[in-house]
């Protein structure tokens, strides 16, 4: 429970260092449906915490996908997680729809990119809001604040390779 | 008895957590030191065709400086960095500087629309997974590499970067002879 607790307010903290940082940002991506700080705050997932999630129990693993681009997920990506199609594309949110269709809407579903950094990702919100409105009711989104390199790979936490 | 095993257990316990906190760390750092392990390495050489087919050829731009920067559309920095390479290109290009942009797009089509609209003043091939791999994994752009006139990787720039930080370095290497 103290770990969560701890766990939430890193999250926090990160979002308010995020913001507190302008400097670096577009204006374009401070506001509107394509930011990914459109993403609730408690819909979003730490890497430490998706790893043990995935470490723990099969049943209660979440389905992992990668929205965004597949150059980057043939690579390196999550273990276990699918590549779903870019999320500021069209096509690849037709591919997202595709691949959660038949799932029931309590499916455990996290969504991740980190092409860039957070402030700048052009997918993850819009696939985030595809699955929203899809009815999907337990949807989060992996806060990677740099990168897919810095914050999940050169943790150590487990990568797999390929398409 | 069962005091003695709860110390025991305790100990056992804390070795297991020092092992696996050190298999941890050498997780943690082995693609750390797959990226650093290019710095003052010979860079690895490829070739490729630019999208106006002409070669890309790592190998014959020894004797230059190259700024090798993998970029992609979807990359909001990475399209304030471009204008600032493309003028480089032209302030330094005769004292020997060379910028290569590798895009790591999916498809070619998105490139030639940005190339279209930015013009880069210097070539951009596709890249690809293995190209990436080449580089020590490509997990995040920008990524910037300064490659000395031997052909020595002398600089990596992840992330978004000062620019002037990078024509500093820049600037240091065109002056080694």
């Amino acid at each position: 429970m103290k770990t969560r607790t701890i766990l939430k307010w890193a999250g926090a903290a990160t979002l308010g260092a995020m913001l507190l940082a302008p400097g670096k940002m577009h204006a374009q991506q401070w506001s509107g449906p394509g930011s990914a700080f459109s993403i609730p705050h408690e819909a979003l997932v730490q890497p430490a915490a998706l790893d043990r999630l995935l470490r723990g129990p099969k049943a209660e693993r979440p389905l992992v996908l990668q929205v965004g681009s597949h150059v980057l997920f043939e690579e390196a990506h999550i273990a276990g997680a699918e590549y779903a199609g870019p999320g500021s594309q069209e096509t690849g949110l037709a591919a997202l729809r595709e691949r959660v269709q038949g799932l029931a809407r309590g499916t455990p579903i996290v969504i991740y990119c980190g092409c860039c950094p957070w402030n700048h990702c052009p997918n993850i919100a819009p696939a985030y809001r595809q699955l929203q409105e899809m009815g999907f009711v337990h949807v989060r989104a992996l806060l990677l604040a740099e990168n897919f390199g810095t914050d999940w790979m050169n943790k150590g936490y487990p990568v797999a390779h390929g398409r | 008895m069962g005091g003695r095993a709860g110390p025991a257990r305790r100990a056992a316990q804390a070795g297991a957590v020092s092992i696996a906190l050190l298999l941890a760390g050498s997780l943690l750092a082995a693609p750390a030191q797959r990226a650093s392990s290019l710095l003052n390495r010979r860079a690895p050489e490829f070739t490729r065709r630019d999208l106006n087919g002409a070669t890309v050829d790592l190998a014959r731009l020894r004797g230059k400086v190259v700024l090798l920067d993998f970029w992609a559309t979807w990359c909001a920095p990475c399209e304030v960095e471009m204008p600032a390479f493309s003028a480089w290109q032209r302030k330094y290009g005769a004292q020997g500087l060379q910028v290569v942009g590798i895009s790591m797009d999916d498809s070619p089509a998105p490139v030639r629309r940005a190339v279209g609209r930015l013009k880069p003043a210097y070539p951009v091939a596709m890249g690809d997974a293995q190209l990436g791999e080449l580089y020590g994994g490509v997990m995040g752009l920008p990524l910037v590499f300064l490659i000395d006139r031997r052909g020595v990787v002398r600089a990596r720039y992840q992330g978004e970067t000062d620019l002037k930080r990078i024509e500093t370095r820049m600037r240091e290497l065109l002056a080694e002879r």
